[in-house]
């Protein structure tokens, strides 16, 4: 690290200061912890496109897998739901692998013409509908069971903190599936598949009521484990004394207190993916991705498998995003699967990606404080901005519409940002070495 | 047995509703394709171009209200659309001027130029919204309806009715004279003909002496037309709102793509290629199968292969196969 990323980290910590002491420390905290949990997600990003050149635009996709793998851990299992169908639901869902892998088995070894084109037909319709009859019943026999409560088959009921490992691994074999089948394109197909992708696993969300009750969302979400319940910690003698010998607000400070813990826990995590991907990038491994970056070409000429190092950066870096979503969910403490919006999720990570400098993993972990602070920094104080820029006018609707809508100007700062940075330090705030 | 109601249902929920959305999509994947062939990248603009040209176009034809203009039985938004189209293509043209030509001096990669795109697509986003907000907006006025289901089943005395809403029959003859206008004017033009010149073979088109920066300048302009009317007939026919525009861009991708990006007779069948197959996968055919089997035979589910939530998964998977098997498209696109 040099000067002058030093000075930069050194402003960033400045602005996140005086969010705490000219607005107030909890949402100094707030921002905080979204944007570490946002720096793991650009870091996932700068894997793939500053070391590989991979253009992901399914980033959104990953989080939400992530938080998936939250419920699928941390929440109790609904034995009713498990009885009601569960094992159904499974043996559909076994069914519809087979199927496709009956279908690969007949792609691959069946001699190319009618009788493969004829047998692939058969095998994909009949079994597509037999998939159905097997997992529709099942399906709606689980969703049947207490539906304003339940209704799905619940999780595992583990220790919360584990669901994050497990959002990495979920989101890898969700990228390696991804991987196999798209990573084959040229640059903007690849692009444009894994916007669909993104949109898919966001769609199977909202609508699959037995996985993860759809939109009716999970509430309540148990917290990881060394966080306590602000209630608990208001409740707790030790805690008051605490509070009162320093003459802190009870209420305020377990607030600050637990958002404190999981910036520490965010904290670790981040420092942890940084040090790896440091290890890697400057690793023979990492000169490799960069010279296949730069030219796949020559690198395919020196004998490295292009293909199979882009699956595998691929699969590494949807994990790290996967991980990053598993924690985000577990702060939030519930998974509201119509919240995932492609221009948060996916869209503002490039931002970040771009403007801390591609390629480079301490530009990655500044872009996503920078843009994090920035992007909830202007949903706070941009309705106040706008009010004073709106002074001279006359009340009426055009001044109140402004005002109101003075949110949406965070997208146009966005974007403003973007293209600012991309004309004029394509490189990034910290380039690449 | 009852074919002729089963056809007539066939026609009126499948075949009518899905001819207007192929030729919304098909617009757009042309703005889409046409973007690509010349300026050569994925434009991911698109979905809010059609955004804020219908928004101009919403903006023109409430004041046109106010003043108490109508179009008599057709919507007031065709008599704004000239307006909607005047501004958004200036506004493509200032987004050129400032942003898109300094990478094109530079002969910057395509991936870079799609990641401005991304930048162009939060600006466009970010204004759409600032100016008109979130929330949906129904601006389709005159006549409902071309013909109501009512008086279809008077008239044929069947039990199934046909109705064909005018914004579908404006869509439709909008669609077909735009698409006519636009080949005559790229087979027959000189600037037409420069322009497919400079898609088939930039270096050779500017031997030829063919002026790049009037080519691309043409091409904004038919772009923001393309998408303008695009995006306002699907918000006639449905009703606007910005995220929804931004969802469109799947599907109009797919269906550039399935066409052969490029190529723009690609990018209208793929348009309807992909229309017909969202909706023929997402209707529920319980009513059609019905008039066809015997009454024992009557089905007891809906006979609907996906649930209108996953509308989406099938543009993407038409758009995985056609990329895995054919890349190039339907119709030869370029591809690398």
């Amino acid at each position: 690290m040099n000067k002058r990323n030093l000075l930069l980290f050194g402003l960033l910590a400045v602005l996140y200061l005086a969010t705490g002491i000219f607005q107030s420390w909890n949402l100094a905290f707030n921002i905080l912890n979204l944007g570490l949990l946002s720096a793991i997600m650009a870091l996932g990003v700068n894997m793939q496109w500053g070391y590989a050149g991979l253009f992901n635009t399914g980033i959104m996709g990953f989080v939400a897998l992530g938080g998936l793998a939250v419920v699928l851990t941390s929440t109790a299992p609904v034995p009713e739901g498990w009885a009601a169908g569960g094992w159904g639901i499974m043996a559909g869902l076994a069914f519809g692998v087979a199927v496709i892998f009956a279908g690969m088995q007949i792609y691959q070894r069946m001699a190319k013409g009618r009788a493969r084109n004829l047998a692939l037909f058969v095998l994909l319709v009949g079994g597509f509908f037999a998939y159905r009859a097997i997992f529709d019943p099942a399906v709606e026999a689980v969703e049947a069971f207490n539906p304003a409560t339940a209704g799905n088959i619940g999780g595992l009921g583990l220790p919360s903190i584990l669901a994050w490992p497990l959002g990495g691994l979920l989101a890898a074999v969700a990228a390696w599936m991804i991987g196999k089948i798209a990573l084959g394109l040229r640059s903007d197909y690849l692009a444009i598949a894994t916007l669909g992708i993104a949109e898919i696993i966001i769609a199977v969300l909202k609508n699959e009521d037995w996985l993860a009750r759809g939109v009716k969302n999970i509430i309540d979400l148990p917290r990881p484990w060394p966080v306590p319940y602000e209630v608990d910690l208001q409740q707790s003698v030790a805690f008051l004394d605490w509070a009162a010998r320093y003459g802190l607000d009870p209420v305020t400070s377990s607030s600050i207190v637990v958002k404190l813990l999981y910036a520490v826990l965010f904290g670790i995590v981040l420092f942890a993916v940084v040090w790896l991907s440091e290890l890697a990038l400057n690793s023979p491994w990492g000169r490799m991705m960069r010279s296949i970056r730069d030219n796949e070409v020559a690198a395919e000429a020196m004998g490295k498998d292009v293909t199979r190092r882009h699956l595998q950066v691929f699969v590494i870096g949807s994990a790290v995003v996967g991980f990053a979503g598993a924690m985000m969910t577990s702060m939030d403490g519930q998974l509201t699967p119509g919240t995932y919006n492609p221009l948060r999720f996916t869209f503002l990570i490039w931002v970040m990606v771009i403007v801390g400098g591609s390629g480079n993993n301490w530009g990655a972990v500044l872009g996503g404080l920078l843009i994090g602070w920035l992007w909830l920094i202007v949903e706070s104080l941009g309705p106040g901005v706008m009010s004073v820029l709106t002074y001279g006018l006359a009340d009426g609707v055009l001044k109140t519409h402004l005002v109101d809508s003075a949110a949406h100007m965070r997208l146009l700062t966005m974007g403003v940002i973007l293209l600012l940075v991309l004309r004029f330090s394509p490189r990034g705030l910290i380039p690449e070495k | 047995m009852d074919v002729l109601n089963a056809i007539v249902a066939f026609l009126n929920f499948v075949v009518i509703p899905a001819t207007a959305y192929g030729a919304q999509l098909a617009l757009g994947a042309l703005g889409a394709t046409l973007v690509y062939g010349v300026l050569r990248f994925s434009n991911f603009a698109q979905g809010d171009t059609m955004a804020f040209g219908t928004m101009v176009t919403i903006l023109m034809t409430w004041w046109l209200q106010s003043m108490g203009v109508s179009f008599g039985p057709l919507p007031t938004a065709l008599l704004a659309l000239p307006v909607g189209i005047a501004v958004t293509a200036a506004f493509l043209l200032m987004t050129d001027r400032i942003v898109y030509r300094f990478y094109r001096q530079q002969r910057a990669a395509p991936t870079i130029l799609v990641i401005v795109s991304l930048g162009v697509m939060f600006v466009m986003n970010g204004i759409t919204r600032l100016i008109i907000g979130v929330e949906e907006q129904n601006f389709s006025d005159g006549e409902r309806f071309v013909i109501t289901a009512r008086e279809f089943k008077e008239w044929t005395g069947l039990a199934e009715g046909l109705a064909i809403k005018t914004t579908q029959a404006v869509t439709l003859v909008t669609a077909v004279l735009v698409v006519v206008w636009l080949f005559w004017f790229l087979q027959k033009t000189r600037t037409g003909k420069s322009m497919r010149a400079f898609s088939d073979n930039e270096d050779l088109a500017l031997l030829s002496g063919i002026n790049p920066n009037r080519v691309v300048n043409v091409t904004w302009i038919i772009v923001a037309a393309l998408a303008t009317i695009a995006g306002v007939l699907y918000g006639l026919d449905k009703s606007f709102k910005p995220f929804t525009y931004f969802q469109l861009l799947l599907p109009i991708f797919a269906a550039a793509v399935v066409g052969g990006l490029g190529n723009p007779i690609g990018a209208i069948a793929g348009g309807f290629v992909i229309a017909f197959s969202e909706v023929f996968v997402t209707y529920a055919w319980k009513k059609v199968v019905t008039y066809l089997v015997p009454e024992s035979m009557a089905p007891d589910n809906l006979i609907q292969l996906l649930s209108t939530d996953y509308k989406i998964a099938v543009s993407f998977i038409i758009l995985i196969i056609v990329l895995l098997f054919m890349p190039t498209g339907l119709f030869k696109g370029k591809s690398g």
